[in-house]
C-alpha cells in the first residue's frame, strides 16, 4: 500500500438544490504531482475549499497528512500552502510584508522568519523587489510572490487553485519549472486543479478529470489514452466527458464533434 | 497573540499609507463643525445653553470614530470579495484571534481619526478641559470597538457590498442621529428620549462630552458600564459570526 497524503472518500457538498461536488473519492500519494481536471464550474474550487478548511462538506471524510479535516483543522492548516485562484496578496503591503504577515500567523519564529523569506523571495526572483508594494507588481509576480509565501511554513501538501489561469505561456512555463523543481527537491505533494489540457498533460504524474461535479475518471496519462484508445488527452477528455474543455457551451462541442464525424475521425 | 498583533499592524499600515483615506473622512467632520456650529450656535446661545462648540465637539468626536469604526468593520466584506481574507482563513490560527485584530485594528484608527476631529474642533473654538482626557481616550476606543466590532459582525453575514448603502441608511445614520451629538438629552419629546436611550452611541457621547466639558446626562459611571457590557456582547457576536464564514 503506498503511503498517501491526502485521503478523500465520498465527499459532496450541495449548495441548496445544487450539488458542486457529488460523492468524490480519491487519494493522492506523498510526492506525487496530481491534476484536477475540468471545465469551469466542474467543481474543482470547491473540492479544493473543502481540502483547506474554508467550507465545510455536506457529507463525506477528508484526511489531510493523516490528519481529520473536520476536526483537527489546525493540524491540517499547517500541512498545506496554497495559491488562491483569486490573487490574495495585500496590495497595500510590501512583498517583504506580505511574507511577515504570513510567517506570523503561521508561528514561524523571528530567526527562521528572515532566512525562509530572503530565501524564497531569492526563488521566485523577487528579493530585489522586497520593498514594492504588490500593487506595482505585474500579474505574474504576484502569482510568484504567492507561491513563495505558500511555501513559507514548509506545508508537505502544496495546493494550487488554476494556477497559472491570466498568466501569458512564457510566464507560465517558468511558473512551473518552479514548482517541478520543488516537488523533486523537497518532496512536497502538489495538487493542483486546472483547465488546460496542456499543463495537466504536460506536468501532471496523476490525472483526476472532473465534471459535473462527479470525478469521471483518474489515472496517469498512458492509463487515460489507454482506457478511453485515444492519442491525445483532448480526445481522450472529449470522449469521457462528451464535451470539449475549450468551449463553455454544448452546442459548440456538439458542432466539433460532428465536424470531426465529417472530417472521418 | 501575535496573530492579533500582526492583524492590527497591518490595518494601522494600511492606514497609515492611505494619504487619501485619512484626509477624505475628514471632510464630513469639518462640514458638520462649520455648518452646524455657526449655523445653530447663535439659537443654542439664545436658548442659554451657552456655547454650541462646547457642546457639538464632543458629538462630531464621537461621529467620526462611528463612521471610521463601521467602515473599517464593513471593509471584512471586500477583503472576502478581493480574496485578501482567505489567506487569513486557512491559517492555522483560531477565527476569533483574527476578528479580534482586526476589530482591534480598525479601533485603533477610529481613535485616531477620533484625536484628530478633536484637534480640529479646537480650531473652531472648543475648549476641552485636559485633566480626564486619558477616560476620554477610554470611551473613544469602547465606542470604536463596539462599531468595529458591529461592522465586522454584518460583514460577516453579509454576502456583498449591495447590502453596504442600507446599512449606511438605516443603521448609521439613525445611530448618529438620535445619539445627542447633535441636541441635548434634556427634555426631548418622550418617542426621542426612549429611541436615544437605546443607541449604543449615546452613551459614548455622554461619556466624551463629560470628560472633555464636564456636561454628562447619564453619569460617567452609567456611560462606562453600558459601553463595556456592550462591547463585550459585540465581540462575542462578532467572533462567532465571523468563524462561520465560508468563502
Amino acid at each position: 500500500m503506498a503511503d498517501s497524503i491526502i485521503e478523500v472518500s465520498h465527499l459532496t457538498k450541495r449548495f441548496g438544490n445544487f450539488t458542486a461536488v457529488n460523492d468524490v473519492s480519491f487519494t493522492v500519494e506523498r510526492g506525487q504531482i496530481f491534476a484536477f481536471l475540468g471545465p469551469n464550474g466542474a467543481g474543482k474550487s470547491t473540492t479544493i475549499k473543502m481540502l483547506t478548511t474554508l467550507l465545510s462538506p455536506s457529507s463525506g471524510e477528508i484526511k489531510l497528512n493523516g490528519f481529520d479535516a473536520l476536526h483537527d483543522k489546525d493540524d491540517v492548516r499547517k500541512s498545506f500552502g496554497i495559491v488562491f485562484q483569486d490573487q490574495s496578496l495585500d496590495d497595500e503591503l510590501t512583498a517583504y510584508e506580505n511574507m511577515e504577515f504570513h510567517a506570523v500567523l503561521y508561528g514561524i519564529s523571528s530567526e527562521a522568519r528572515k532566512k525562509g523569506i530572503k530565501e524564497l523571495l531569492t526563488l521566485v526572483e523577487l528579493w530585489d523587489r522586497k520593498n514594492s508594494m504588490v500593487k506595482t507588481f505585474s500579474g505574474g509576480m504576484k502569482r510568484r510572490l504567492e507561491i513563495a509565501r505558500g511555501l513559507l511554513h514548509h506545508p508537505k501538501i502544496f495546493f494550487l487553485d488554476e494556477p497559472t489561469q491570466g498568466l501569458d505561456p512564457q510566464t507560465r512555463n517558468h511558473m512551473w519549472q518552479y514548482i517541478k523543481n520543488l516537488s523533486e527537491k523537497e518532496g512536497i505533494t502538489i495538487f493542483f486543479t486546472t483547465h488546460y489540457l496542456e499543463e495537466a498533460q504536460e506536468y501532471a504524474e496523476r490525472i483526476a478529470i472532473m465534471d459535473h461535479g462527479k470525478i469521471i475518471t483518474e489515472g496517469n496519462l498512458e492509463d487515460l489514452l489507454k482506457k478511453t484508445g485515444e492519442k491525445t488527452l483532448e480526445d481522450a477528455f472529449l470522449k469521457l466527458t462528451g464535451s470539449d474543455i475549450r468551449e463553455e457551451s454544448a452546442g459548440k462541442a456538439d458542432q466539433l464533434r460532428m465536424h470531426r464525424q465529417m472530417r472521418g475521425r | 497573540m501575535n496573530a492579533i498583533y500582526i492583524l492590527w499592524l497591518r490595518e494601522l499600515k494600511r492606514y497609515s499609507r492611505s494619504r487619501s483615506r485619512m484626509i477624505g473622512s475628514l471632510g464630513q467632520p469639518i462640514l458638520f463643525l462649520f455648518a452646524l456650529g455657526f449655523g445653530l450656535g447663535p439659537v443654542f446661545q439664545k436658548a442659554g445653553q451657552g456655547n454650541y462648540f462646547q457642546f457639538l465637539g464632543p458629538g462630531i468626536i464621537s461621529m467620526s470614530i462611528l463612521f471610521t469604526a463601521i467602515f473599517a468593520g464593513i471593509q471584512v466584506i471586500w477583503d472576502k470579495q478581493f480574496g485578501v481574507l482567505k489567506e487569513t482563513l486557512v491559517a492555522p490560527v483560531p477565527r476569533w484571534q483574527i476578528m479580534l485584530g482586526k476589530t482591534i485594528g480598525g479601533a485603533t484608527i477610529a481613535v485616531l481619526q477620533g484625536i484628530i476631529v478633536l484637534f480640529l474642533a479646537t480650531i473652531f473654538g472648543f475648549r476641552p478641559e485636559i485633566n480626564l482626557l486619558f477616560i476620554t481616550f477610554i470611551y473613544m476606543l469602547l465606542v470604536a470597538l463596539f462599531f468595529t466590532g458591529l461592522g465586522i459582525s454584518i460583514a460577516s453575514v453579509l454576502g456583498d457590498i449591495n447590502g453596504f448603502q442600507i446599512i449606511m441608511n438605516f443603521l448609521v445614520q439613525p445611530v448618529f442621529f438620535l445619539s445627542g451629538a447633535l441636541f441635548p438629552l434634556q427634555d426631548l419629546p418622550k418617542i426621542i428620549s426612549i429611541i436615544t436611550a437605546f443607541d449604543p452611541l449615546t452613551y459614548g457621547v455622554d461619556g466624551i462630552r463629560g470628560t472633555l466639558t464636564g456636561m454628562s446626562h447619564f453619569g460617567l459611571t452609567v456611560d462606562m458600564t453600558v459601553l463595556v457590557v456592550l462591547v463585550a456582547i459585540i465581540l462575542s457576536i462578532g467572533a462567532t459570526l465571523f468563524s462561520r464564514i465560508e468563502i
